[in-house]
């Protein structure tokens, strides 16, 4: 097995997620590119931590360094203890990841993506088929799972890509922006999903760009704005900071977001960037 | 989990989609074989069996078929599946996993292995009923089909090398016709001494020439060590490149 390296948290309790001074640049056409300039983060075991941002602030790309997709350029990353640039494939055991686009082969059944994720965790092949067979069942895929995933739903292929991220029972599971595309009705679904792998003790790193979902699914939260940390706190706090400069009119999360990004709504509208790749 | 174990793994993933999807396989197996009949029927009345010395007896298909099977090799699928993964996400979904990157890569290249095994086999014994003999026999046929299965695997790795660094499929089918040209630089209607001496220069240069000559001795003549030797140099030295550009690209990959 793959034991905890180093981090501890300032309370004693060993950090789920510990990132310091996270640095990507990219060398582009016009020159090199800080895509990330210098995050810290520090996400407790158990908690559900939303990382929000506009286009193109980050988010993305400090979620692909986090889960050793992506080189780090500068700074450290422990996730679950294992340091993710000296053992990538440590850390690969404890984490769980769910892109943004569903990552999905469509010419497996649901069944068959299951066993060969859960044979690339290292199962037998009778281990992974009954893996697949419980995680099926938790993400209520059991009638489709024999079908081919070409076929599914939107929300059948997040649930998937969210079982598909499970079969190893990671620690920490990390979602990039996990209800982008989906109708009301499945994006409920997948928060629902979301609360009950965090109540079986899985830490959820979320990145979202829906500030209700992070209000009602994230225990904390941190706003990512040109690749830097701009607030950090529990959705209550960061909308009461805010709320007692305005004089205590009341406020929402999409405040506390326009607040800090130094957007306004017309701008935010209208921002199409996209950085990372 | 290990590189040849989780290699096999993912190799037998792709299997069971070309099992599924039998008409992908149609168009590697109807071309070589379409281009295989149109040749014979425009060059077959050139050469006559009992008075073209280079063909040791037999008829023209005997000489074509190497090209065909060569043309049949190049079809390979696994960078356009590579590529289509890097779109749409599962291919970080794969390095995501605790498995040897190269693992991916191999995966497929196994997979195109077996699927060229089984074309060639069948394209060889579709010339039969055009009369065409294996000359070294047995062994012979099972050589052939061997070799052409690994250039094919060779040749499919080269196109996952521009799909893991172009990252699109379009440039991914443009680069295969970039490869496309050294099949036809070849000595694929008459032997090399009978081909104009640019083309003969051209020829000779060109490393598919000795994977061709490999072949066709096997059909044509027995066992030629030398031949053999020299395709069989042509392809080991290529797989080499390939995995060691692929191993450099894909653990490097960002």
């Amino acid at each position: 097995m793959h034991g905890p390296t180093q981090p501890e948290s300032g309370i004693g309790a060993p950090a789920a997620i510990r990132a310091v001074g996270l640095v990507k640049t990219y060398s582009g056409s016009d020159g090199d590119v800080e895509a990330v300039r210098g995050v810290d983060l520090e996400v407790q075991q158990g908690e559900v931590f939303g990382f929000l941002g506009p286009n193109g602030a980050g988010k993305s790309t400090t979620v692909r360094m986090l889960t050793t997709l992506m080189t780090i350029t500068a700074g450290t990353a422990h996730v679950a203890g294992v340091d993710v640039a000296a053992d990538p494939d440590g850390a690969r055991h404890r984490i769980g990841v769910a892109l943004q686009e569903a990552g999905l082969d469509p010419r497996q059944t649901g069944r068959e993506l299951l066993t060969l994720q859960a044979r690339l965790f290292g199962m037998s092949s009778s281990e992974a088929a009954a893996r697949a067979a419980e995680l099926l069942t938790l993400v209520e895929l059991d009638d489709a799972g024999d079908r081919p995933i070409k076929g599914y739903s939107g929300g059948m292929k997040r649930r998937l890509d969210l079982a598909s991220a499970l079969v190893h029972r990671p620690d920490v599971l990390f979602l990039d922006e996990p209800t982008t595309g989906l109708d009301p009705a499945s994006r409920l679904t997948v928060w629902d999903e979301v609360r009950r792998i965090n109540r079986l003790g899985t830490t959820v790193f979320l990145t979202t760009q829906y500030l209700e979902e992070a209000d009602q699914l994230c225990d904390r939260l941190a706003i990512i704005d040109q690749g830097r940390i701009v607030r950090e706190g529990t959705p209550a706090s960061l909308k009461d900071e805010l709320s007692a400069r305005r004089g205590g009119v009341p406020v929402t999360l999409d405040d506390v977001f326009l607040d800090a990004t130094g957007r306004t709504r017309d701008v935010v509208a209208g921002d199409v960037q996209e950085v990372g790749r | 989990m290990s590189d040849m174990s989780a290699s096999f793994v993912l190799g037998s993933r792709a299997i069971r989609e070309a099992l599924r999807t039998p008409d992908s396989l149609f168009p590697t197996l109807f071309i070589p074989l379409f281009f295989l009949v149109v040749n014979i029927g425009q060059a077959g009345r050139i050469f006559p069996s009992d008075d073209t010395g280079f063909l040791n007896g037999q008829n023209y298909a005997a000489f074509q078929l190497p090209a065909s099977l060569l043309l049949a090799a190049s079809f390979g699928s696994a960078a356009l599946y590579l590529v289509e993964e890097i779109e749409g996400g599962y291919f970080d979904k794969l390095r995501a996993t605790p498995i040897p990157r190269m693992a991916i890569v191999l995966g497929r290249l196994y997979a195109e292995f077996v699927k060229a095994l089984g074309v060639s086999a069948v394209m060889i014994l579709i010339a039969f009923a055009f009369g065409v003999r294996v000359e070294s026999g047995v062994l012979g046929f099972l050589l052939l089909i061997v070799m052409v299965a690994v250039w094919a695997m060779v040749f499919s790795g080269f196109m996952q090398l521009i799909a893991l660094k172009t990252r699109s499929a379009a440039a991914t089918q443009a680069g295969g016709l970039v490869f496309f040209p050294l099949l036809f630089l070849t000595p694929n209607f008459v032997p090399r001494d009978l081909l104009t001496r640019p083309m003969e220069i051209a020829a000779t240069f060109n490393p598919v020439t000795y994977v061709m000559e490999a072949c066709r001795s096997l059909i044509l003549e027995g066992f030629d060590g030398a031949a053999l030797a020299k395709g069989g140099a042509v392809i080991v030295g290529s797989a080499v490149l390939m995995l060691a550009l692929s191993v450099r690209l894909i653990n490097h990959y960002d």
